[in-house]
Parts: structure tokens; sequence; C-alpha cells
């Protein structure tokens, strides 16, 4: 649940980029980090590895200032996509209050797909959070690249989305589907405040 | 061969003037791999075909040479095989791998933009490839100088092999492209329509394709063939919003999928970000928190109107709204819920315990919970049980005589069947005859009964409980407490005398008691009629009832009760002992206890057996007295002293303890 601090009168809400590795969590960030206004955003985070991957996470605080008077800011954060990484994937899994997807749409990483969805699956299990209750969207990235490679959305949305959440097409690379991605998830993390008791 | 899609062969590429140059060069290299260009390095804006040619190469490659070894990743695939084998140890049969490749493909090279590690690893592949005679081919959006931070040296051997790129289609090759693909696909235009795309200023095939998409998904659904204007209209560029093409029009690349299996991105020029994402999104998020945030004000006004509907006080959720939701409304409303459920506990545990306590305004209010807690536990103490009789007093105990008969039988009915008519039982009787005994025993009788509340105390006992309740603010508790009880039995209560308010609570209790039908029974030292500082309201209810007297104990009581006394201390009792002492005067079985009380303690002393003689000693003060003449005056016991005066015989002590030990006990 998004933390409210009604004395403050703060909203903070966690977001969790998840997916295989080179999915494009990392170019998420990246493309929402350049399209935030300097005064908005807090310094992004990524601690990647010698060969460039990420090793811990990305890390990426927006300000979107006041409203209806609650101060109220987004963490976005990845999770490093390598299978061996799991403990540091569950660390910043902790607390989430959604989680945006983000599938490599080629067809030859469908089974990577597959697997790092049941991984985050298991991992939200671990944490005692109830799956079906998190909110959570889907991006099909790479949907840029010859038809011939990728698989398309309706193809991907029978092989992942079983939950039928929303899905988004992408080509973050080129910032297609980015921002929306994160509408879609905002939208429903902002929503579970009021569905319920904020602090429940 | 890993990761060649089957489509992407040379055939199937449009070559125009625009990408000539390259596909030749990528011929060259298929036919001969490792002879010329090496490394080739083919650079084309997203779209343009790149990876189509790279593809293309390793198909043409293997058609020449089956047993050609050839490798085809993109860079973040390269990185990330890498990146598994070190991590497992395996570097260098990853090295390996590539050393046995005859020709490696490799897409995507601009992401070596700050990989150094990776970058090396790429030269010392390209020195392998080289060295060994064996090809390698690269691809990327931009030329190797504009990758950033791109190794001087891997700058170099790129630049030692061919660097080309593809050029946007001109209008002619996107024709030629166009046609390629309606026929690939068995449609047919109008004449005109495939030219009126190719006019348009898309200079990405993949968008050009997206555009022929749109135009075969709509002449699918339309009855007539497209023509040109339709089509100019269909995909002008001011035309409908990218994201949402005509309604009806599927916008899958096959026209049969009706979701949109190819994004914005793949979908034509118009696709492009808007120009200021961060702004949409934030009048966004806006909206959505301005709702949520209204729809806590709401559930709190929702919550004060059910609740103050329900008669109980909401100033917590008032203050909630006049603060701007300054706590967690949703805590705040729930912690308010449970404050009510809470109350409305407590109010039915008071309810079954008091009626008057149903609906206190005190169980109203969720804000004071202890006051709340408080009227319940004042409730429970009220039907704590009254003083109940004393267990050791029995009516059995009691010795039937002449005198006494009345009200011995009158408390017996009043056990067995009692009726309105001995209701109130009043025992009038001195000090001393019983009255406390026949009263305790008729409540212990009473408590027999199932479920039997007996309230049985002193006048002096009720009346302390009173002074206590109005001290403590408590007169409820105590009325509850006493409202309560099937028996009320009340000894001596003559001493209410004078004390208005008790005679007021009692008045009520009566009243409320009788009402129901409540046993109740009283004793009294004094004579109703001659009861002074009572109201006569009170009175005169008393008389309502049976009223029997109790007389002081006769010779028979007086037998039974010093018989049982010593019986119960010596386990025998001398017939002459119990004669004399109960042929005693007294004016009461207290006073008769008294004197066998005295004689058993003169017996202790001595250390024998009590007797008649022994009684007389103690009693009357002789040791031995001659047989009184029978013409001798009769004495009452009382004789004169030898220096004037009268003394009683009975309060004279006759064991006087030596000098030294009454001086030692007045020095001390």
């Amino acid at each position: 649940m998004p933390l409210v601090n009604f004395t403050t009168r703060e909203i903070t809400c966690k977001i969790v980029y998840y997916g295989p590795g080179r999915s494009g969590k990392t170019t998420n960030l990246q493309y929402i980090y350049g399209r935030v206004p300097e005064g908005r955003r807090g310094r992004m985070v990524s601690l990647a590895t010698q060969s460039d991957r990420t090793l811990f996470f990305d890390f990426l605080p927006i300000d979107l200032g006041s409203i209806s008077g609650f101060s109220t800011r987004f963490q976005l954060y990845t999770v490093p996509g390598q299978v061996y990484y799991n403990a540091t994937r569950k660390l910043v899994l902790q607390g989430a209050d959604g989680v945006v997807f983000v599938a490599d749409s080629q067809a030859r990483r469908y089974d990577d797909n597959l697997e790092s969805l049941q991984n985050l699956q298991e991992n939200l299990l671990a944490q005692g959070v109830d799956v079906r209750a998190l909110p959570l969207v889907y991006q099909y990235n790479k949907q840029d690249l010859p038809r011939d490679l990728i698989l398309s959305h309706v193809e991907l949305d029978d092989a992942l989305n079983f939950r039928s959440v929303k899905s988004f097409g992408a080509d973050c690379l080129h910032g297609h589907g980015v921002f929306e991605t994160l509408k879609g998830i905002s939208e429903l993390v902002l929503k579970r405040l009021a569905a319920g008791s904020p602090a429940a | 061969m890993t990761g060649l899609s089957p489509q992407l062969r040379f055939d199937g590429f449009v070559v125009g003037g625009a990408n000539r140059l390259a596909a030749t060069a990528a011929r060259a290299v298929a036919e001969s791999p490792g002879a010329g260009y090496n490394p080739l390095f083919i650079y084309a804006k997203p779209g343009l075909g790149k990876t189509h040619l790279l593809m293309a190469i390793g198909h043409a490659a293997r058609a020449i040479d089956p047993a050609l070894v050839v490798e085809y990743m993109t860079l973040d695939d390269f990185v990330e095989a890498y990146h598994t084998a070190v991590g497992a140890g395996q570097g260098e049969t990853y090295r390996r791998r590539f050393v046995e490749a005859g020709l490696v493909l490799l897409d995507d090279v601009q992401f070596l933009t700050q990989r150094r590690e990776t970058q090396a690893e790429l030269i010392r592949l390209i020195d392998q490839m080289q060295s060994a005679g064996r090809q390698i081919v690269l691809t990327s959006d931009r030329p190797p100088s504009e990758i950033e931070a791109l190794d001087e040296r891997l700058l170099r051997r790129v630049g030692g092999g061919l660097v080309i790129d593809i050029a946007a289609p001109d209008y002619e090759t996107r024709v030629a492209i166009l046609r390629r693909k309606a026929e690939e696909r068995g449609v047919v235009f109008a004449s005109g329509v495939l030219e009126a795309i190719g006019a348009l200023a898309i200079d990405n095939v993949r968008e050009l394709l997206g555009a022929l998409n749109r135009l075969v998904a709509f002449q699918a659904v339309s009855d007539a063939p497209l023509d040109a204007a339709q089509a100019r209209l269909l995909l002008g560029v001011r035309g409908p919003a990218p994201d949402a093409p005509p309604m009806g029009l599927p916008a899958g690349g096959d026209g049969a999928t009706p979701a949109l299996a190819v994004p914005a991105a793949a979908r034509g020029p118009q696709s492009e970000p808007a120009a200021d994402e961060f702004g949409a999104f934030l009048s966004e998020v806006a909206d959505t928190l301005t709702r949520q945030v209204e729809q806590w004000r709401r559930r709190t006004e929702e919550a004060i109107l059910r609740w103050e509907g329900e008669g109980f006080r909401v100033d917590r959720l008032r203050a909630l709204l006049a603060h701007e939701l300054d706590s967690d409304p949703g805590a705040a409303i729930a912690g308010y819920e449970r404050d009510v459920e809470r109350l409305r506990e407590l109010e039915r545990e008071a309810r079954g315990l008091s009626e008057d306590l149903a609906g206190s305004a005190v169980f109203r209010n969720p804000d004071d919970l202890t006051a709340a807690e408080a009227a319940l536990a004042g409730a429970r103490e009220g039907t704590a049980p009254p003083p109940a009789p004393e267990a050791l007093w029995s009516l059995d105990d009691l010795v039937e005589s002449e005198g006494n008969r009345l009200a011995l039988r009158s408390a017996r009915h009043v056990v067995e069947s009692p009726t309105a008519e001995t209701n109130p039982l009043v025992v009038i009787g001195g000090a001393g005859v019983g009255k406390t005994h026949l009263l305790h025993g008729l409540g212990n009788a009473l408590l027999t009964r199932p479920g039997a509340v007996v309230a049985c105390q002193g006048a002096q006992d009720f009346v302390a409980e009173l002074i206590e309740a109005i001290e403590r603010d408590r007169v409820g508790v105590f009325r509850n407490r006493y409202r309560r009880v099937t028996a009320f039995l009340l000894d001596d209560v003559q001493l209410i005398a004078g004390k208005e308010r008790t005679q007021e609570e009692l008045f009520l209790l009566f009243n409320h008691l009788h009402e129901r039908g409540v046993q109740m029974a009283f004793t009294s030292s004094v004579p109703l009629k001659a009861m002074s500082g009572v109201e006569p309201r009170l009175i005169s209810r008393l008389k309502g009832g049976l009223l029997v007297e109790l007389p002081p104990p006769e010779r028979v009581v007086c037998h039974a009760v010093t018989d049982r006394l010593l019986t119960a201390r010596f386990g025998k009792a001398d017939p002459e002992l119990v004669s004399y002492l109960a042929g005693r005067p007294v004016e009461s079985v207290r006073a008769l206890q008294g004197l066998v009380q005295r004689v058993v303690a003169a017996a202790d002393g001595h250390h024998v057996e009590p007797t008649a003689a022994l009684a007389r000693e103690v009693i009357e003060g002789v040791t031995s007295r001659p047989a009184r003449p029978a013409d001798a005056p009769r004495s009452s016991g009382v004789v004169a002293g030898t220096s004037g005066g009268s003394r009683s015989r009975e309060k004279m002590v006759w064991d006087w303890p030596d000098a030294p030990e009454r001086i030692a006990e007045e020095w001390r």
C-alpha cells in the first residue's frame, strides 16, 4: 500500500520494474529520467556490474509536487534481471506498491519472460504479498523489432497476461509506451489509496 | 547457426539506391566470409533493414557452405552470454565458442556506450576473427565515431574494415518495397494506391510496412477496393491520432489481428511520443490522486452521517474533516467504528445488568470509552451479591416453645409457601431473644431455592453502604444491588430512625420488591407502634405484612440451649447443672449464654467439671449455703456489703491474682 503520511501530508509510491535480463527495465527509467524536468527528479542511482549489467538496482525518485495537499513522490526501481541475482530482486521487491513487468517481445526470449514472471510470483508469495491484489501491468518492449522476430501484443498477452491486467506495447529506446506504462501502473497504485484503509 | 529469422533473406530485401552499396557488400561477405570486408560495419537509422541484411548474410553464407558455423546475436546477447559464462567461471569456454565460428553477426553494437569491459572483449574477438580469416559483421544505428566513449582501439579496428550506411529509401525504392510486400501477401491494390503511400515522407521501412498493413487491413474490411485518395486520407500525417486508429480498423500486421500487435512506435511517423510526456503524466496522476482524496473525504462524510444518525457523537470524525484529513482517514474511521462496536458491547452487557443504563449517553460517546467502561463496572458491582445470611445460623437450631412458636412457624411458612400475607414478615422482640438467629436462619432456608439471591444484613450496615454509595455517587449501583434480590431481610430496622435518606431508599426498595413479590423480613427490638423517627409510610408498609413477637426465652428454651452449650463443650451435660442454669432468671438467650460461659470458665480455672454447686458459687457467690429455712424470706441474690451500699454477687471477682502479680501488672 502506498505510504501515506497524513501528518506530513506526503504520499510515496514505490514502483518496481521487473522482468528478464535485457528486457529494457533500465531503459524505461533512463527514458523517464530524460523527460522529467530537472527540478522534479532526484539523482538516478544505477549500480551496474563491470560488464555493464544491472547488479543491484536502478533507483529514480520523482517528485510530483503537491497534489490535493499531499506532497507526492514516486520511487522507481528496477531489479537485476539475471537469474542469479534473486536475493537482490527480493530485496528491491519488498514494499513495492506496484510492479511493471517488462517483457522482451522477441520470440526467442519467450522462456526468459515466463521464467522471470514465475520468479516474480515466487518472490511475492515468499514475502506474503497477494499476487492478485498487487497492482501489476505488463510492458511488451522491443515491439519496434521486425515482426518476424517478435511476438505480437496479443500473443504476449496470451503467453504472460493470464490475469488480464493492463498491458502496453513499447519501444523504450525511443520512448514509445514508456509513460503510458507508468501512467497505467500509477493509476492502479493510487486507486488503492482509497480502495481500503490506506494504513491497512 | 543461432538466432536467424528464416524470413530475413536477400531475396526479400528490396535493393534501391539508398541501400545498394550495403547490399552489395553484404552479398560479397556472405559469398566469401573473411576474404574482403572484415569487419563489415553497417549502420542505419532504425527500420531501414540492418538486421534484415545481417541475417541475410548468415543465410546466404550457410547456403553456400552448410558447414559454416554462424553466430548471430545482439550486443545485449553477447554481453549477457559473456557475463553468465564469467559468472560461472567459463569465460574461456565462451571465447572458444567464437573461435569456432566462421561468421559472427553482431547486431545493435551502439549499446557499447560506456561498456569498457565489453569493448575490450569485442576487440579481442575481432582480433581473433581477423587473424583466423573468419568474418565478423557489426550493425549499429549510428557510425562508430558517434558511439559514445568507444574505445579508440575498437574504432581503429572497425575503421580497418568497411563501414557503410543504409540511407532512407527513395520514392522508387519505397514503392518497390510496397509492391513486393503486397505481392507477398497476395493483396492487390488499385492503381496509384501504393504510389500514394510511397509518396509520403516515410523514410523508415518498418513504418512504411506499418502503413501498408493498415491499408491491407482497411481494404480487407471494405466492400470496395481502396483508392489513392482514401489511402492518403487514411495515412495522412494530419490524420487520426497515431495511438488511436479509426474505429473498426484493425491495426495488426496481418489484418486479422484485432489488437495492436505492433505498438505505436511501429505504426507510423505520427506515433512519436508527445512533447511533454511528463506534463501529461503529471496531469493524469493529479486527477487520479485528487479523486482518491475526495473519496477519503466522502467516506468520512458518509461515516459521520451514519453514526450521527445512530445517535453516536462524531466529534472525532468532524475533526478529521476540519483538519483536512490530517490523519489517515481509513484508519481513523476504522478506529472510530471499533470504538462504536466496543460501546455497543458495553451497552449490551450493561442493559442486561440494569435497564436504567440502556440508551445512556455514556454509551454514545466513542471518544470516552473510559466513562462507558466505568458505567459498566458500576453496573457489574451493582450485581455483586448483596450481604448473605450468616451460614452458621439455621432455623432448625431454634428451639420451639409456646412463646416463639408463632414466629418460628411463620418463618417456616415463608420458606415453604410464601404468600402476600406473610410479606413482609416482621419479628418484634427484645435484645438477645433470637431475632437475628431467626432472620439469618430464614435467609439460609430461602437460599436453598434455585437462583436465590438473599440479602440479609443489619440496618446499620445497610445505612453505611448507602452513605458510601452517596459519597461515591453510585446510588444507582446501590439500588441495583438490592433490586435484583429474591429475598430481602433487614435486622434491627429500628436503627434507621432519624435517617431520612435511608428511609427514602428503603421505601423505594420496599415498593420495588413488593411489587415483584420478593419476600422481605424485618426484625425490630422496638414495637412498630412505639417506633419514632421512622416515616409513617414505611411503618404502615411494615404493618401490612405479618407481625410476630419473639418473647424472652422460656424455661424450656433455656434448658435446651444450656444443654446444647454444655454438651458441645464437654460432650455431656450435668442434668442438675442444666436445670440450675435454665432456671436462672434471664431476659434473653444471650444472657443465658453469658451465665454458661462464666460457669465453664470457672470450671476450667479450677480444673474441675462444671457442677451445679460450682455454678452457684460463681453466680451467687456462696461456697456452701445452708439450706434456706422454709420460712426465711426470699432473697434476690443481692447482698449488702460491709462498707455499706450494695453489690451484685454476679459482678464480683472471686479469683483475684496474687499481690506481686497485680503490682507487676500495674507497673507495665
